[in-house]
């Protein structure tokens, strides 16, 4: 049995009740991907650290064994890979064969490492689950699908996501997380500035 | 109801579900494959549609199911049904207190909102596949952006009706870049489309694809400088109603030519009567 050498940690700090908590959390998700700039709260989950508990709840609403996750840094360690392995089934890999990769944005860079989709099939393309420090509705002015007009976003730099959305259709999509709350990033959305 | 799973999906099939939604909503338009289940109904009922609604319902929700605008016809009672019992939410007619609203082949009269959810069923989620029946080729001009058959399409119908005489499922274009069969919604909705501040998601379970148009998404329906888009409906007010602004149903009523025109939107048309707006054809209150 594998769960010998795993952790009691890896079997804690999951939902008590997965249908509902999972629909809430994804419901919360959807929102903040379909209205970027809007910063919701996600509850439920209780991850080892480094992970937040809004990663914690995405993880648990999207991950399975049919998604290959990346845990990049600090994020990468033993407790980490023992939850995830546990509460999720989802095999871990290489930033390049991702379709999730969870860690800071300094561990994540290059971001392009990681898939962008083909232009036949756009959605082949990784989330990135970022860890901040702060998330706030502040900063970079943000232009596109699901924005009113512009919104505002703390995000670690701009460069990255201006490259990114030139990729259009392709390209990745970015979800913050920072304690339990958290913000989307599609890659349709135009992030202003330099 | 402890039967079942909570919205009658398990688990694993949400995740997968949920993945395809919000890949959909970071690329408006594009269709995303999914695994689509067999549902307990038959492909053509909303199988799609309740496979989206089934992972987007929460506890809290409340449940509004149209059919061609109808909330009391045979397709829209029992889906509201099926969630009545699988997932036990509150169900209503009321557009304006409804959470998730899955709709056949209609856009609500009434303006969506603010964290509304507008969840269609799609028969068939690609726009050229009556121009080319080829899934490798469609996805391929997808992919190059190559639409110059639809605007050949329209010009055909154009040359041969003197007008665009496509009436539904009406083609658009989201944010410039995809080109995206609404389902077969009249185009008299296809305006109600762009930039509202409802998230609109796209079942297809048969062709099992999913997509989304993200709130304040800008839509275009195709037309030309010379052929302008024109959202048309019958030249009638509602009979019950007085409307004359929705888009109507025509009703026979007997064998003679008789025949009313009605709002196709129930609520609204309820809505209206209750406050007071009496049609042509509406029975008129007893004076005493």
């Amino acid at each position: 049995m594998t769960a010998l050498s795993m952790n009691a940690e890896a079997m804690t700090g999951s939902f008590t009740d997965a249908p509902v908590q999972a629909a809430h959390g994804f419901r919360a998700v959807l929102r903040a991907l379909s209205q970027p700039g809007e910063i919701v709260t996600l509850s439920g989950a209780t991850p080892p650290a480094p992970m937040s508990p809004a990663a914690g709840v995405v993880a648990l609403v999207l991950l399975d064994g049919t998604t290959p996750v990346h845990l990049a840094g600090a994020h990468d360690c033993p407790a980490l890979r023992d939850w995830i392995t546990f509460q999720t089934g989802a095999p871990l890999v290489a930033a390049e064969a991702a379709m999730f990769a969870i860690g800071t944005w300094q561990a994540l860079t290059p971001v392009t490492r990681f898939a962008i989709g083909t232009p036949e099939y756009p959605d082949r393309a990784a989330t990135l689950i970022v860890e901040s420090d702060h998330l706030t509705a502040e900063g970079t002015t943000l232009r596109g699908p699901g924005i009113d007009g512009s919104a505002q976003l703390s995000l670690p730099e701009t460069g990255a996501f201006r490259a990114n959305r030139a990729l259009f259709p392709l390209g990745f999509d970015t979800l913050f997380c920072c304690g339990d709350q958290l913000a989307g990033l599609p890659r349709s959305t135009i992030v202003e500035g330099r | 109801m402890s039967d079942y799973n909570f919205a009658y999906l398990d688990e694993q099939t949400k995740r997968m579900i949920r993945r395809a939604i919000l890949k959909g909503v970071a690329v408006p338009g594009y269709q995303v494959p999914f695994a689509s289940r067999e549902m307990p109904m038959p492909y053509g009922w909303g199988t799609g549609g309740v496979q989206v609604t089934a992972a987007c319902l929460t506890p809290d929700d409340t449940l509004k199911v149209i059919d061609q605008g109808a909330d009391d016809t045979t397709n829209a009672v029992s889906i509201r049904k099926f969630f009545e019992r699988t997932a036990g939410v509150a169900t209503s007619t009321h557009t304006a207190e409804a959470t998730i609203i899955q709709t056949r082949h209609r856009i609500p009269e009434a303006a969506l909102s603010d964290g509304q959810i507008l969840v269609y069923q799609v028969p068939i989620p690609e726009p050229l596949r009556f121009l080319e029946p080829r899934e490798t080729e469609t996805r391929r001009m997808h992919a190059l952006e190559d639409y110059g058959l639809m605007h050949v399409k329209l010009y055909e119908d154009i040359a041969r009706n003197g007008a665009i005489a496509t009436s539904y499922a009406y083609p658009v274009k989201v944010e410039g870049r995809y080109i995206m069969d609404p389902s077969p919604i009249p185009k008299f909705d296809n305006p109600k489309l762009s930039n509202t501040p409802a998230l609109q998601l796209f079942g297809a379970g048969r062709e099992q694809r999913i997509y989304a148009i993200p709130p304040f998404t800008q839509i275009v329906s195709l037309d030309f400088e010379d052929y302008p888009f024109e959202a048309s409906k019958a030249p009638h007010a509602c009979d019950l109603c007085a409307d004359d602004t929705t888009y109507l149903d025509e009703v026979i009523t007997d064998d003679h030519g008789g025949r009313m025109f009605v709002c196709s939107d129930t609520d609204h048309c309820e809505t209206r009567r209750d406050a007071g707006y009496r049609g042509r054809l509406a029975p008129q209150e007893d004076a005493a």
